[in-house]
């Protein structure tokens, strides 16, 4: 019987794979964030320099600021959305069936696609509100263009979250309600919600974690102006590390990154007594 | 169980149409529409002279190249992380030894990680493996960050196996990379395909490893190829817009054949 069992060499290959480019990074950035390092030669150390420089650079504050603006602004406006659709589309009505395979096609654009579609709609000049507000050119307006498109492109994913958790949810609880006088708000609210709270966890925590590391979209949709109004924080590590080429201070807000996106995920686990899956590379 | 339409859900879901489907049909329509009538007509009118010069026009300015690329990074990448996840994933469930388990609870820890933070490590591995500016410089990370949802969708499928099932492959006294073949490949292949699409959608839009990976013209992806558009293109939109509807139609196809397919791909692991 034995013999018949995989040898652990099966999984050398996966783990070899996954060390070297996922692993072996998260070590080497904790590294690089105590040199100075221009990208090119060999990284130098220089102690905790960029640490007290990431201390005291108003610029990078400024950046965390917006990025916790836009993790809050985004899952407010996002999860009501996504959560209604979702109920709505888990329905086995043929009409509902049709509208959500419309709802869902958001999904199949790149980020690359959906920034440069909607840089195009909300152009200045050229675009459906040109001699309006400028939504991509005022600089108290573009942060909030920037969480409009991202919930365009991301609610569809948390839509199809809630659908499938939504149709798994018992009927017989629905009938008992209705027999004792439950209405629509009523049901809503004592079955379906409660019913959802694992989803709405899991589906929160992709949100927040997706925003936190929100990159394409504002690189291609305003370059993180007008100035520096939407500037973000993995923004600001693009900009410092491959503009700048300040690898090793780009380091350190790399490691913050990580930081406080682990942060993130434990703190809503833990407060909602939930061991939600959790995944920063997909989903807003 | 009968119940009464739902009038403000309706409402609100039409509504929902409209924001959805609105700058999907603006797409396709100003891909259609010439530069002149663009400008002059206004953002949202109908083609009146529809013509197809911008997708020439696209396609004739580096688009093709750009669509093999994506074609290669696309297939290699799913290629990678099936021939390595599926033994992972059959060594998880069904070996005994304790490295297996530890790894796997290390490349768990992985779906923690994100890509933003771990891209200038990887771009100084890339250099210093003399691979910048390389299709393969895109395709080995891209590899390695969908292999944790790839092997923890394979792992949960294969847990479902019977154990009665391998025990009978075992009496025939099949090694265990026979069972790999005649057994878990086959069971698992609605996993498998779940994988395929999940890894094949993350390489086709991947956007921050090309950016900073890749540097020339004959490296260039899809979607730096629709970056680049917008620089080269500069207010040529109904140009750009064919760029963009030319990027996602080989998905659209996808998505018109195996619907129930893609979208579990793109859950993956986080819904039903």
């Amino acid at each position: 019987m034995q013999s018949q069992r995989p040898s652990s060499w099966y999984a050398v290959p996966a783990f070899a794979f996954f060390g070297l480019f996922a692993a072996l990074p998260m070590v080497l950035v904790v590294y690089l964030s105590f040199t100075s390092w221009q990208g090119l030669g060999t990284p130098t150390f220089n102690g905790v320099a960029n640490w007290s420089r990431l201390i005291s650079d108003g610029e990078a504050h400024a950046s965390m600021g917006r990025t916790l603006l836009l993790m809050v602004v985004s899952w407010a406006v996002q999860t009501p959305i996504a959560l209604l659709i979702g109920v709505w589309a888990a329905g086995k009505q043929r009409s509902r069936a049709v509208l959500s395979s419309i709802f869902f096609l958001p999904l199949l654009l790149s980020t690359a696609a959906i920034a440069l579609l909607w840089q195009a709609l909300l152009d200045s000049n050229f675009g459906i509100f040109a001699g309006g507000p400028q939504f991509l050119g005022d600089p108290d307006i573009a942060i909030y263009t920037v969480v409009f498109v991202i919930s365009w492109q991301y609610i569809p994913f948390h839509t199809l979250l809630y659908q499938g958790a939504a149709r798994g949810i018992p009927a017989s609880l629905y009938e008992a309600a209705i027999i004792d006088g439950a209405g629509r708000f009523g049901r809503f609210f004592n079955i379906t919600l409660p019913q959802l709270r694992y989803t709405i966890v899991t589906s929160s925590i992709l949100m927040l974690v997706g925003s936190l590391t929100t990159f394409d979209t504002v690189l291609i949709l305003t370059q993180g102006g007008p100035g520096t109004a939407s500037r973000i924080i993995p923004l600001h590590m693009y900009i410092t590390g491959f503009s700048g080429f300040e690898m090793g201070y780009a380091s350190a807000i790399a490691v913050l990154l990580v930081v406080l996106g682990t942060a993130l995920s434990v703190i809503v686990t833990r407060a909602t007594g939930f061991r939600a899956m959790s995944s920063q590379q997909e989903g807003s | 169980m009968k119940s009464r339409p739902n009038w403000p859900a309706g409402l609100f879901a039409v509504a929902w149409l409209v924001i959805v489907l609105g700058p999907l049909v603006y797409v396709l329509t100003a891909s259609l529409r010439s530069r002149a009538d663009y400008l002059t007509s206004g953002t949202l009118a109908v083609p009146e002279n529809p013509t197809l010069d911008n997708y020439t026009t696209v396609l004739t300015g580096g688009f093709a190249q750009y669509l093999l690329n994506n074609v290669i990074v696309t297939v290699a990448t799913v290629a990678i992380v099936v021939l390595v996840g599926v033994p992972c994933a059959y060594a998880v469930v069904r070996g005994t030894g304790r490295f297996v388990q530890r790894g796997f609870t290390l490349l768990l820890a992985g779906l923690a990680i994100p890509a933003q933070a771990a891209i200038i490590p990887v771009y100084l591995l890339i250099t210093r493996m003399h691979l910048y500016d390389t299709l393969t410089a895109i395709i080995l990370p891209t590899a390695a960050f969908a292999l944790p949802v790839a092997t923890l969708v394979l792992t949960n499928s294969l847990r479902d196996v019977p154990r009665e099932l391998y025990e009978a492959q075992a009496i025939d006294g099949a090694g265990s990379f026979r069972v790999l073949v005649s057994l878990v490949l086959p069971l698992a292949r609605p996993a498998i395909m779940t994988v395929v699409v999940y890894t094949a959608l993350n390489a086709w839009n991947g956007f921050l490893f090309p950016l900073v990976l890749t540097q020339s013209q004959s490296s260039r992806v899809l979607t730096l190829g629709l970056w680049n558009f917008q620089g080269q293109f500069g207010t040529n939109i109904p140009a750009l817009m064919a760029a963009v509807t030319l990027s996602v139609l080989p998905i659209f196809v996808v998505y018109l054949i195996g619907r129930r397919f893609l979208l579990s791909g793109l859950t993956a692991g986080f819904g039903k």
